[in-house]
């Protein structure tokens, strides 16, 4: 009797947590569908306007020009695409690597340090990184490559590489740690050896974690602004060649929003619309591809 | 062949951070001392201190964890205790937390101004900072206490349930206390996401230089500070590299206390009878 | 009594300052003197560029706006300008490179890429790289008004924003030229910064040679008032327009007006 009582007492408490947390839940789900409002409202001037369509057939960026107002946003789309991409493909090798080593082979002692470091590097402000990058980076470019401007795409793809690097090497470590050992034992007891093992067990069983760190890489690489606008040049244009430099359009809103006039500014909200419409369509992409993978794995 | 590869990989990071981490301290290490940490901002802060900075920063940090935890970790706890995940509402929440995560941070300023500074009505404040850092930091928190409540054994659930002892109680006395670590991991890159944050305070926290004497002042953070120093106030640039050390010293002693705070927290309860 | 009166009148209430990233820091440092003289006055200083501080003064939602250039036409039918100090926008380049003055012409052929190396003005075997403000900055708009160019017309290897951002490339690489507010450039040079302020048209760059008007491209600092004014926030202004700030004016490299 008084244990059906607890049962139906207890029921009601799940029931008024669960609805709390739903709430909670519901509002953090919700967050986004605020922030897309504000954004489709602010942009709305320049939708309404019908500015849209020249956003991706204007060959040129120039809103504040008397003569020859274009707003094409195609080249800075681009090279946010580029300089994400870039930074993606430095960091990973180099962030699994060190994961590996930090894994399989550092001691305890060193492992544990190497984290607290990458943890305490996720919290170098972006301007810090840019300002580096523009002492040390571009000069050293300028190095390899005299007579370009040095502030370039392989600038803004290095200096992203480096901010992202700590969390990559963070996700792919934690990935690998919670590969199951019997795994790792049953690999050992086949008699393979630990580089095979790493190779053809821990890293196709840790491909989820890391698949999931170089995608949060590749959100931060897009969004980041105060590293990107120091460094990559800002010229509005599709590179050549990696000493080129070009926009992410992260940069633009940057540095024209706080001067713009308001039709200018619903242009630069319409950019941001834009720019996280395709951060969404990558991120989307990737975890439906991530679901068949896991799927394929737990079906196998 | 393998190791050489990590070992190379582990030494390049190392030691391109070292090559940061030194120009900073080469810069910014002779101003540091406790006068720069106690005094008021002189000079655009060319001279002086930075103590308005640090207790505004702080604030502008509790305000931001005080909502993204409870927000985030419920909604964790919620998807991973209390619904299917496979269900239509789990999916839908899950996928805008995931949206969340790709939106740049200078979006999340633009949101900010519009909808707490000014539709809101907070203006500058370091609440509205607070609040736009939390919205951007949900994502972090959600993720990774989601991960840590999926990893616990999938035998606990059941057997408390055998025991009679309901969701609330299972969660709150045996789910939680287990994931604390990996909940806390969260926090703390949280903790170091939003520290390092510039775009999306200059547009709501703001600029002001003075100490703030509640929620609803203005208070520039560290990184804002950082920001003008290197950037707008002309020879701004050693002071910019000390602020940016006392910015890592902060991220080390706020990720130190996170971590010994849960820590001692599970060793009392592990005590208790 | 009536004075004791007044003075209570004038010294409470906050006041809201917003506007250019230039005008701040001074106006800033002024507020911080003027609230410790005048118990019970606020003042909130926000940077984030001129045209918010004549957004913000034409809506109210600041009570005095900083730009840092002269209003435009169809700007002066709201809004009032004060003139707070004078700057001025001289172009830099790298100390290693040679040449030490560019005629008008020059800089025009330089920065539409009619002239691309060094050499053609006197200096080394080199190409030239561009550096220009992002749209919308006052110093641009100076700078342009004076060579008489359409931004379009510019033909840019590097766009930046800040001025410190200017010399920063200047200094990373010794072949670029750029053009920034000569309070910075100078306040950089003076501390060692390997920069060098340049000879345009026959005239230094100095803050005399703005002073006294011969330098060609100036600008003023501007607070804007809207239709209404409150009375602490114009106590606020006479302190700006008074002598009593030419040592902070002076400080942040800037020339007083009066």
């Amino acid at each position: 009797m008084a244990s059906s009582r607890n049962t139906s007492l207890s029921r009601s408490v799940d029931r008024v947590t669960g609805g709390v947390l739903g709430l909670l839940a519901l509002v953090s789900g919700g967050m986004v569908l605020l922030i897309l409002w504000h954004l489709f409202a602010g942009a709305w001037p320049a939708i309404e306007a019908g500015r849209l369509g020249a956003f991706f057939t204007d060959a040129k960026w120039q809103p504040g020009s008397q003569r020859d107002p274009q707003f094409g946003i195609v080249t800075m789309l681009a090279g946010s695409a580029l300089v994400t991409l870039l930074a993606v493909v430095l960091a990973l090798p180099v962030g699994l690597a060190s994961a590996i080593f930090h894994r399989f082979y550092a001691p305890p002692l060193l492992e544990r340090w190497n984290r607290r470091i990458m943890e305490l590097l996720i919290g170098v402000p972006s301007v810090v990184f840019g300002f580096w990058g523009l002492m040390v980076v571009v000069p050293a470019i300028l190095r390899i490559a005299p007579g370009t401007p040095g502030q370039s795409l392989l600038a803004g793809g290095i200096v992203l590489a480096l901010m992202i690097l700590p969390l990559i090497a963070l996700t792919s470590q934690a990935a690998l740690q919670a590969v199951p050992s019997f795994l790792l034992q049953a690999a050992a007891g086949l008699g393979l050896g630990r580089a095979r093992t790493i190779l053809s067990i821990a890293l196709p069983a840790a491909r989820g974690g890391i698949t999931t760190g170089v995608f949060l890489g590749l959100a931060r690489a897009l969004g980041e602004t105060m590293a990107v606008v120091l460094v990559c040049g800002n010229i509005p244009q599709i590179p050549d060649s990696l000493f080129d430099p070009i926009r992410p359009i992260t940069s633009t809103i940057a540095l024209e929003m706080g001067y713009a006039t308001a039709s200018h500014k619903a242009l630069l909200f319409c950019a941001g619309l834009v720019l996280m419409l395709c951060t969404a369509l990558l991120v989307g992409w990737i975890s439906f591809r991530k679901n068949t993978a896991d799927s394929a794995i737990g079906g196998a | 062949m393998i190791a050489i590869a990590g070992l190379f990989g582990a030494l390049l990071s190392f030691v391109l951070f070292a090559w940061l981490i030194r120009d900073l301290v080469r810069l910014g290490l002779p101003h540091l001392s406790w006068d720069f940490l106690s005094g008021e901002v002189t000079d655009a802060g060319r001279s002086g201190g930075i103590a308005p900075i640090l207790v505004s920063t702080l604030g502008i940090l509790a305000c931001c964890l005080g909502l993204a935890i409870p927000l985030g970790v419920g909604c964790a706890i919620w998807l991973s205790e209390f619904t299917r995940r496979s269900g239509t509402a789990a999916r839908i929440i899950t996928g805008g937390v995931d949206l969340l995560a790709s939106v740049p941070s200078i979006v999340f300023g633009l949101f900010g101004m519009v909808c707490f500074s000014q539709t809101l009505g907070l203006g500058f404040s370091i609440l509205s900072g607070g609040l736009t850092l939390a919205c951007m930091i949900l994502p972090l928190l959600v993720r990774t206490t989601l991960t840590a409540l999926e990893s616990l054994p999938s035998d606990l659930r059941p057997a408390a349930a055998g025991l009679g002892l309901s969701k609330t109680t299972t969660t709150a006395r045996l789910l939680l206390p287990a994931a604390l670590p990996g909940i806390v991991i969260g926090i703390t890159l949280g903790i170091g996401r939003a520290l390092s944050e510039t775009a999306a305070l200059l547009f709501t926290s703001g600029y002001s230089t003075r100490m703030p004497g509640s929620l609803s002042d203005s208070g520039r953070a560290l990184s804002v500070h950082i920001y003008d120093l290197a950037l707008n106030v002309a020879n701004g640039g050693a002071m910019a590299s000390s602020s940016a050390l006392v910015l890592l010293a902060l991220i080390l002693v706020v990720n130190s206390a996170a971590v010994a705070l849960s820590e001692h927290w599970l060793r009392r309860r592990a005590s208790a009878p | 009594m009536l004075l004791a009166g007044c003075g209570g009148k004038e010294s409470s209430g906050t006041i809201m300052v917003t506007g250019s990233s230039t005008v701040a820091p001074v106006v800033a440092d002024a507020a911080k003197e003027y609230e410790a003289s005048h118990p019970g006055v606020r003042i909130e200083v926000q940077s984030g560029g001129s045209l918010r501080g004549i957004t913000d003064a034409s809506t109210g939602v600041a009570d005095l706006g900083m730009i840092s250039r002269a209003l435009k036409q169809d700007e002066t039918a709201k809004l009032t300008a004060h003139t707070l100090a004078m700057d001025g926008v001289c172009v830099v380049l790298h100390q290693d490179n040679p040449v030490k003055q560019l005629d008008r012409q020059q800089l025009i052929d330089i920065y539409t890429k009619t002239i691309t190396n060094w050499k053609e003005v006197g200096g080394n075997n080199a190409t030239i790289v561009v550096a220009n403000k992002a749209e919308g900055r006052s110093t641009l708009e100076v700078f342009l008004h004076y060579l008489g160019l359409d931004n379009a017309d510019v033909k840019a290897d590097v766009i930046v924003g800040e001025n410190l951002h200017v010399i920063h490339s200047v200094v990373g690489n010794p072949h670029t030229i750029g053009y920034v507010s000569i309070g910075t450039a100078s306040a950089e040079e003076k501390a060692g910064t390997p920069i060098r302020l340049v000879i345009t048209d026959g005239k230094t760059p100095t803050m005399e040679s703005v002073k006294d008007g011969s330098f060609p491209i100036t600008r003023p600092l501007n607070i804007v008032t809207g239709a209404e004014t409150s009375p602490a926030a114009q106590a606020f202004l006479d302190y700006l327009m008074s002598t009593e700030i030419h040592g902070i004016v002076e400080k942040h490299f800037f020339v007083p007006v009066r």
